[in-house]
């Protein structure tokens, strides 16, 4: 196989209400600053994929609203449904199918415009189980109860998430929820579902990212350094909860084998440097880290509580502040590979983490986690 | 053993609100027509197409616009049709009205079309080019809405 | 080095009005086994799965996640592309980059869609934009009425020209088991059934149905194993340029003339009307018959009613158009564009049974959707270079 690198990324800020903009408007901002940052201009772009939900925008065939200021008119386009990740990776693909040299993928939501609550309970089987009012958080307090019932953790443990995150946004200019709190803070915050208080809870967010991905025989003709795409898998578990083991996450330990095994990453507990991950609620980003091989599992609170996760310990991880500090969906997971990208180019700013040659980036697609994609990528070749 | 009873489960009033923006661009356009009875469009620096809807970015070249054109208000029809068939309106779950008039109106200094009703008033006069003007809402609150339809005059 | 990409295998449900005897997972299921059956391959086999649907016809958020019990996804990479009318060849554009890319080997292409679950023209409307278009715009068939009239305003053609390419459709559906209008119209029914959009009768536009397909593609290392004559993808094309329906050239559809051109440009085909042996559009109704052929340089402007009164598009003709009875005759909207590939496939392989074309070396699929966007993959038998 071919070789492909990121070699731009435009993040907008994220807000929780962009009432000014349409999704054209950030898509945009979004592209403009990829294109920047790669040092291009859209003549340089051969494709572009978008990424959105006709359910989170409200609107059948999303894609229509944002494919000119994307720069896709007259240029060979489509649409993935789903995380950012996903969306990316069809990029990637494009860019080492022979037909493309240079995908431009962006994803946007605005979660300010719909009932998200509702939104999600779309997401349930409509015959067996949407009519019991299920939705995205009460799903995901449900696996929550279950990951701590299997480990024996408690929610003061998954507090430090929070803590950490909101903490590290701080020092992101994009992030929408920068907070110096406690774990008493959020042991206050407001029940939501049983154990997930609000401060255990993503926002809800307007934003839109966008990244170029260039094959290699074009990746070093543009201004910025490129970021190498070393391994990248993605896989889905079961859809039914009573067919999944809850408590864990089988689709995401696959997913993240087989990309480390494309990278030929053997120990990525020593091998990986930074990671991005998608903790739409405190107790995902423990889980996902045991998930991915980089905890041991049920451990990594005690990890986390021993500042090996911080900013400045052995493995940063989401020094962005993560989806906690600002979710908009589908958006979410470019964002977490823009970022990456942003750490090993060493350009982080405020948020850079001291020694980043290999980072890793992870969405996630549909309901507690049954979809993941992983990818991990490398400052060198 | 196949069951004969075939059930359907019905999602019953389930409904998605939504609070859609109309953006910045939008927004001039809407008050204008509004508070002045005018409409707005967009010129591309670049080609000198001038786009109804306003919107920020001529995809073509690319490139912002800001040059903010009054077109119209009259026009001519770009092309049309009569809805004869009764469908449930999804923007208020009610059967529209049928027959009526839609059109594709070419204003006067824009270059891409504005949709809106065409009056019916005689079937025979609405065709590809015929001349056309707006009639605007006494009760205008910013939105397609301020215009009830646009008529053909001779 | 990326990969030659070959179809080795579709699978299609008898398409039907209404299917309440399945469920979505059930439906897609039909499909994929099919698939599976036609290329001798087992779930196990297969690398990743593409799929998609229009969402708000089904009102099922997250479909590639829902519908792993019936698509075969559990533990497998799944991805799902939307792009509205133009999903199923979208899908099938997707797979062939995944498969050319060298990450998959096999992957199995599934589009579905169960149009009896709901109001298909509210959901079509909601299509459009929400602030600008929506108060007005009544469905499929409110734009298409605006196409063809601007097209015979243009070029002179009147809706018998039109109906001509229904009885067309609906003659050629008779050979094909899959399709679900399978009884031949006349021009005078077609005529005289009820006008729903000036010039646009009922029998002009394609019905409501719940339908799947699934395709298989294979890299070139294992497509020639798994069967004896491959479909393989030539090129693939695809612009979804306008953002708001008033920005179209009302009688021409632009964003099929700039596919074809830049298909018959990549592949070095000179003369489409006598190289290219068969097309299976996306053609929801009549009159896209005259005008898309148009735009696809098949014949010039304003030459398709002659060409389609001559019969040159008939079965027998000199460039079939339809031989599976098309869109009119069927349309499971999110499957409808990879059913042409499918049957695009199916003509390439010899599988096409009743409704083969004689020695077929290249066929073209399209897909339609969207905003007046296009969709394309030119299907040959031999090995492109």
């Amino acid at each position: 196989m071919d070789k492909a690198a990121i070699i731009g990324v435009g993040m907008t800020k994220i807000e929780a209400n962009k009432q000014r903009e349409t999704f054209a408007d950030m898509a945009w901002e979004a592209v403009n600053k990829a294109l920047a940052d790669a040092g291009m201009t859209i003549d340089d772009i051969d494709n572009v994929i978008t990424t959105s939900s006709d359910f989170w925008d409200g609107r059948t065939i999303s894609c229509m609203a944002v494919a000119d200021a994307s720069g896709a008119a007259d240029k060979n386009t489509s649409c993935v449904e789903g995380d950012g990740t996903f969306g990316a990776f069809y990029g990637y693909t494009r860019a080492l199918s022979g037909s493309y040299k240079t995908t431009l993928v962006t994803g946007h939501s605005k979660g300010s415009q719909c009932v998200s609550s509702l939104i999600t309970n779309s997401s349930f089987d409509p015959i067996y189980e949407r009519g019991l009012g299920m939705d995205m958080i009460t799903a995901c307090a449900m696996q929550a109860n279950a990951y701590m019932d299997r480990t024996g953790l408690k929610p003061e443990d998954m507090a430090m998430v929070s803590v950490k995150n909101h903490g590290n946004a701080l020092k992101n200019p994009v992030a929408q929820l920068p907070m110096k709190i406690s774990v008493d803070d959020v042991m206050k915050s407001e029940m939501i579902a049983d154990p997930l208080r609000k401060l255990d809870c993503s926002p809800v967010s307007d934003g839109c990212c966008a990244v170029i991905i260039a094959h290699e025989s074009v990746a070093t003709k543009f201004k910025q350094q490129p970021v190498w795409i070393r391994g990248l898998s993605f896989c889905t578990d079961h859809f039914f909860f009573g067919d999944r083991d809850l408590a864990r996450s089988k689709s995401l330990a696959e997913a993240a084998k087989n990309a480390y095994s494309m990278a030929g990453i053997k120990d990525p507990k020593k091998e990986i440097d930074v990671v991005e991950l998608y903790d739409a609620f405190t107790y995902q980003e423990l889980l996902w880290l045991e998930e991915m091989g980089l905890a041991e599992y049920g451990k990594a609170a005690d990890l986390l509580k021993a500042g090996h996760f911080n900013m400045d310990g052995p493995l940063p991880v989401n020094p962005s502040g993560g989806l906690l500090a600002g979710h908009p969906v589908i958006a979410a997971g470019l964002y977490r590979i823009a970022e990456v990208v942003m750490q090993l180019r060493g350009d982080a700013g405020a948020h850079q983490v001291k020694k980043a040659k290999t980072g890793l980036a992870h969405g996630v697609n549909g309901l507690c986690g049954q979809s993941h994609c992983v990818w991990i990528l490398d400052k060198e070749r | 053993m196949a069951e004969k009873e075939q059930l359907i489960i019905e999602s019953g009033d389930a409904s998605q609100p939504f609070a859609y923006a109309v953006g910045m661009h939008g927004s001039k356009f809407f008050t204008e027509t509004r508070d002045n009875k005018r409409f707005m469009g967009l010129k591309c620096p670049k080609c000198g197409k001038v786009y109804i809807p306003p919107r920020g970015v001529c995809g073509q070249c690319f490139v912002e616009m800001n040059d903010w054109v009054e077109v119209g208000p009259k026009g001519v029809i770009g092309t049309f049709t009569i809805l004869r068939f009764a469908f449930i309106d999804p923007e208020t779950g009610h059967q529209k009205p049928v027959p009526y008039g839609y059109g594709f109106i070419k204003l006067d200094g824009a270059d891409t079309l504005l949709q809106h009703y065409i009056a019916l008033e005689d079937e025979s006069k609405v065709k590809v080019g015929a001349r056309v003007e707006p009639v605007f809402a006494k009760d205008r609150k910013g939105s397609t809405r301020d215009v009830e339809y646009f008529r053909v005059i001779d | 080095m990326a990969k030659r990409v070959a179809i080795v295998g579709t699978g299609q449900t008898f398409h039907k009005s209404h299917r309440p005897d399945v469920n979505g997972q059930e439906l897609i299921n039909e499909a994929v086994q099919r698939a599976l059956v036609d290329a001798n391959l087992k779930m196990k086999d297969i690398s990743a799965i593409l799929i998609g649907n229009m969402d708000h016809f089904e009102g099922i958020n997250y479909v590639d996640c829902w519908s792993v019990d019936g698509s075969g996804g559990v533990m497998k990479p799944v991805i799902k592309l939307t792009t509205g009318g133009t999903t199923g060849a979208s899908l099938a554009i997707g797979g062939y980059h995944m498969v050319a890319s060298g990450m998959f080997e096999k992957v199995l292409i599934i589009g579905w869609e169960k149009n009896s679950e709901s109001d298909t023209t509210g959901a079509i409307t909601t299509a459009f934009d929400p602030i600008w278009d929506r108060q007005v715009f009544a469905g499929a068939i409110s734009g298409l009425a605006a196409e063809a009239q601007g097209y015979m305003a243009r070029f002179g053609a009147c809706d018998r020209d039109a109906a001509r390419v229904s009885v067309r459709d609906r003659k050629h559906a008779t050979n094909n088991p899959h399709a679900q209008l399978r009884k031949e119209v006349t021009l005078e029914e077609v005529l005289a059934s009820p006008m729903l959009a000036d010039p646009i009768h009922l029998l002009d536009v394609c019905p409501r149905t719940d339908g799947a397909c699934a395709v298989i593609m294979a890299n070139e290392d294992v497509a020639g194993k798994i069967c004896s004559v491959p479909d393989w993808i030539w090129a693939t094309a695809a612009r979804h340029s306008y953002t708001y329906l008033g920005d179209g050239d009302w009688g021409r559809l632009t964003s099929m003339e700039k596919c074809s051109k830049e298909i018959w440009k990549k592949t070095g085909i000179k003369e489409p009307r006598k190289e290219i042996d068969v097309i299976e559009m996306y053609q929801p109704y009549s009159f896209a018959g005259l005008i898309w052929i148009e735009d696809m340089g098949i014949v010039g402007h304003g030459e398709a009613p002659q060409y389609i009164w001559d019969g040159n598009t008939d079965m027998g003709g000199e460039l079939p158009v339809n031989p599976s009875g098309g869109v009119i005759a069927c349309n499971p909207i999110g499957a409808t564009g990879l059913i042409r590939c499918a049957e695009a496939a199916m003509q390439v392989m010899g599988k096409a049974d009743a409704r083969q074309v004689p020695d077929v070396n290249f066929a073209v699929s399209t897909g339609f959707g969207g905003c007046m966007w296009t969709d394309m993959l030119l299907h040959g038998k031999k090995k492109p270079n």
